[in-house]
């Protein structure tokens, strides 16, 4: 699937969620459920330092896709991770650096990626993009 | 708990508490970071722009008079509330961050190699960078004194590191991350024994009790006005007269200079020598409106009120299972940093946030202490004169939602 339509996924899902409630419950379920990173790959180079939470991104290419593991210290930090990897990772170099974020927007989690949050989540999807850059200058 | 004044007449003073944040009612307990401002404050402000603005110390036109005369009687009114021996030993600054790096750039002229700066080991960011720059810069050395579990200083420590190699000692009044009222008479000195120059960031006292500088014989101490329900980007800086007098002027420019020619430059009387530029007028007469609104209500009767907040709080708070509170000094301003043993600080604000509550969370610009209690940061919550019981009630029922939502 291409980024576009896991990201209209992603908006449809969160439409049925009542209210904000339901959403933080469901991206806290995502945030303890969901094995994102090898332990191996937290280390001090992947780690992202926001304020607040941690952050840690770590990129392997497959083939021609990029595919992103992350973690995070906090859940629902985590939780918003767990989403912009499903919409973001095993995708195209090419494409990673064409998508935008605004459906973060759309399902109404657009506070957790203001810079004033400084949680590590902004600085995490500069790292996804310059990843995809650094790999697509690689395939070239 | 004894109301010792009307606190429902108070918040109509305050418009932003009207305000609904995520269609629940704002409950702001972020006032360590900045206070609210009252309508008082307000129409100073307005006023200022409306019917006086120019600028001071030159005009000879009457509007620059009013304003000159209004900026200076600030001025006076902060002395007073200070208890300053002299006008001029206030200097308008851009808040506590701009007096630091002032006298930190002051005595950086002043220190040789091998002199020691002592400072304790809750500081904010903006009283241990400073000083570590200054440290670079001379060859000093930047000792601290450290802090027990409660969040209180060792003073048994402090007296040690005390030597005639001493030149400075820097400390909060009230750590802004903690809360703890440091026993800064006593600080003081002991440092004037050994011959050391002390700076007290007064901060995070300001909003809570009245700082009497003559009295505690401190040579300097530091306020920003938007701590005290006045404005941001507005603070005063208190210095001994014959300390102002040896300190080189931090900025050159206008307004601070005597004569100025090509090959020599004379520098202007205090409070001028340190005050270079257009200030922000405004600022430091709605600083001296700000107090006076404050003096009004009383500070042993906020001192007082705020004290039943801290307690009611504090009890309900720690009846949660796993809540520990940083920061258990006896003498302690209403502030209470607190974590969920294994949940995040940011997690529970975020849930907070959506329930209209603020609090701050993070590190508190006090990484120091985060490191000493080896957590990543708290959860903050800071209470002022104008918040109620009612308002704690909200805060422990989302503190208990959070916690049930993230466990």
């Amino acid at each position: 699937m291409k980024i576009k339509e896991i990201q209209k996924e992603i908006v449809d899902e969160f439409e049925m969620f009542e209210d904000w409630m339901q959403r933080y419950e469901y991206m806290i379920d995502l945030g303890k459920s969901l094995p994102l990173i090898d332990e191996q790959y937290k280390t001090e180079d992947n780690i992202i330092k926001g304020c607040q939470s941690k952050v840690w991104v770590h990129a392997e290419l497959e083939e021609d896709k990029l595919v992103f593991t992350a973690d995070s210290d906090a859940i629902i930090t985590k939780g918003i991770i767990a989403i912009l990897i499903r919409a973001f990772s095993k995708q195209k170099p090419k494409d990673i650096i064409e998508a935008d974020t605004e459906f973060i927007d759309a399902i109404g989690l657009k506070e957790h990626l203001s810079p004033t949050r400084a949680n590590g989540l902004v600085s995490m999807i500069k790292q996804l993009k310059l990843y995809a850059v650094a790999y697509q200058t690689q395939l070239n | 708990m004894i109301v010792m004044f009307d606190v429902q007449k108070i918040r109509k003073d305050f418009p932003i508490l009207k305000r609904e944040i995520n269609g629940k009612p704002l409950v702001y307990l972020d006032n360590a970071a900045t206070s609210q401002t009252p309508v008082q404050v307000i129409d100073c402000i307005v006023d200022y722009y409306s019917n006086y603005n120019a600028n001071i110390h030159r005009g000879v036109h009457a509007l620059s008079q009013e304003a000159t005369d209004k900026y200076e009687e600030a001025r006076k009114k902060i002395q007073r509330h200070f208890n300053a021996a002299k006008p001029h030993e206030i200097i308008f600054t851009s808040g506590t961050t701009h007096s630091i790096n002032l006298v930190a750039n002051g005595f950086s002229s002043l220190l040789k190699k091998g002199d020691e700066i002592l400072v304790s080991a809750m500081e904010h960011h903006s009283n241990i960078v400073p000083w570590q720059m200054l440290a670079e810069k001379t060859g000093a050395l930047l000792k601290v004194i450290p802090m027990n579990e409660e969040g209180g200083l060792l003073m048994e420590i402090y007296d040690e590191l005390l030597s005639e190699k001493t030149e400075l000692v820097f400390c909060n009044h009230i750590s802004n991350a903690l809360g703890t009222i440091n026993p800064i008479a006593e600080i003081i000195q002991k440092a004037h024994q050994v011959g050391a120059v002390v700076l007290i960031d007064g901060a995070q006292a300001a909003p809570h009790l009245v700082a009497d500088v003559q009295q505690l014989d401190v040579d300097f101490y530091t306020v920003s006005a938007h701590k005290v329900c006045g404005p941001t980007g507005q603070g005063m800086l208190y210095g001994k007269e014959e300390w102002l007098n040896k300190l080189p002027p931090y900025q050159g420019g206008g307004e601070m200079i005597a004569e100025v020619t090509f090959e020599k430059t004379t520098y202007a009387d205090l409070p001028h020598k340190f005050e270079a530029g257009t200030p922000n007028i405004c600022g430091g007469i709605a600083f001296g409106a700000a107090l006076d609104y404050m003096n009004a209500i009383g500070f042993k009767a906020i001192a007082a009120y705020e004290d039943a907040l801290l307690k009611n709080a504090t009890k309900k708070l720690l009846e949660i299972e796993g809540l520990r509170i940083y920061g258990t000094s006896e003498n302690k301003a209403a502030v209470i940093s607190f974590n969920i043993e294994g949940l995040h600080p940011y997690d529970i604000g975020s849930i907070l946030d959506k329930l209209g509550v603020a609090v701050r969370t993070g590190h508190h610009c006090a990484q120091p202490i985060m490191d000493f209690y080896k957590i990543p940061g708290t959860v903050r919550a800071s209470f002022s004169f104008y918040n109620t019981t009612d308002e704690i009630d909200i805060l422990v029922e989302g503190v208990k939602r959070a916690k049930n939502m993230l466990q």
